[in-house]
């Protein structure tokens, strides 16, 4: 990563900008690591894939909306300031309009049974795009058996159990600390 | 007015600090501070609203702007959205510098391996709660698989794949 970051010059102000209003256009429901991870990952190559896992992870362990977090996380890491701004008004303003002129169609008129059902396929389907980006992340950052362990402790606790996201950290961070600290 | 406007600040401003592991944790008590406390909408409306959020572009937090729009207007939605995302934002973002500048050490390369397995698990947790809250059926189901399969074995663009999800629905329902 840090031999990468001195080889490649950071991307400008407006590619990112940019590159983050297309993430910010297409991503529907809370698919939004996902096509983060395309673009800045596979994509451009900006960032590789322990660095963008360490940083999702930091997104989703502060407090906020994680996908957003992310883009600032990601934006800043790359051009500082200037690249948080720039990441968060390209992801963000877009969808904002579309947000309140879709807020307004909605006060003039109600959903209608058809459009419930058709977006409910689509959210269906976006947790399709999560636990996929989810399968993409494991193959390059679970190498051994302890790290299989806090994955499968960590989904369990959360996604099955539904313990709270502090409790978890804490038992796991420390965990996951001690696993990896002789090698 | 300005007593909405400030009450918006102030609510999503104090809950995007407590929502650990993203917006979704919160919806309840958005709900409540909604419709019982404030009363800005009935609980169908802000069912309603729930659904317009997930179907739009972004992230879901967005929900926030179209509470803060019902609320008070556009200034209600603006006051929302610096709630939602100031603070949040800027603490991400001096987590962001000290990671950064932290590059060379020992230390983030350790703590980089421990995180690694701690975000796959979380994003897997955040696929699996979703499709809970959303009742999911065994369509629904089939659809989350298959999508999952398209988008992990390929490299296909994800859009055609929510607009199929939707397809198939249309169809089975």
């Amino acid at each position: 990563m840090a031999q990468m970051a001195k080889k490649n010059e950071p991307p400008s102000l407006t590619t990112l900008c940019w590159c983050f209003a297309v993430i910010g256009i297409q991503s529907f429901g809370s698919g939004m690591s996902a096509w983060i991870r395309r673009e800045v990952v596979d994509r451009r190559g900006w960032i590789d894939d322990p660095a963008f896992a360490a940083g999702l992870a930091l997104s989703q362990i502060s407090p906020g909306a994680s996908g957003v977090n992310l883009a600032v996380f990601i934006g800043a890491t790359l051009r500082g300031w200037s690249g948080a701004l720039a990441t968060f008004s390209g992801m963000m303003l877009p969808p904002i309009a579309i947000a309140l002129a879709a807020g307004a169609a909605w006060a003039a008129a109600r959903n209608n049974a058809m459009l419930d059902t058709a977006l409910n396929g689509m959210g269906s389907a976006a947790v399709g795009l999560i636990l996929a980006n989810g399968l993409r992340l494991m193959r390059r950052n679970i190498r051994d058996v302890p790290g299989a362990l806090v994955l499968a402790g960590t989904t369990l606790a959360v996604g099955v159990l539904h313990l709270g996201l502090l409790p978890v950290l804490a038992v796991a961070l420390p965990v996951s600390l001690a696993l990896n600290w002789k090698r | 007015m300005f007593e909405t406007i400030f009450q918006l600040l102030i609510l999503f401003g104090g809950l995007s600090l407590l929502a650990f592991g993203g917006g979704i944790a919160v919806i309840p008590d958005m709900q409540r501070a909604a419709v019982d406390v404030h009363q800005w909408m009935t609980a169908q409306q802000f069912l309603d609203i729930f659904a317009l959020s997930r179907a739009l572009p972004g992230p879901g937090s967005l929900i926030v702007v179209l509470i803060g729009q019902k609320a008070a207007g556009i200034a209600g939605a603006a006051a929302a959205a610096l709630g939602m995302y100031g603070p949040a934002c800027l603490l991400v973002f001096f987590t962001a510098r000290a990671w950064h500048r932290a590059r060379e050490r020992a230390w983030r390369r350790i703590a980089e391996r421990a995180l690694g397995p701690i975000a796959v698990g979380l994003t897997f947790a955040s696929g699996l709660v979703l499709a809970e809250g959303s009742e999911h059926d065994l369509a629904s189901w089939g659809i989350t698989i298959a999508a999952t399969l398209l988008l992990t074995l390929t490299e296909i663009n994800p859009v055609p794949v929510l607009l199929g999800g939707a397809a198939i629905a249309l169809v089975a329902g």
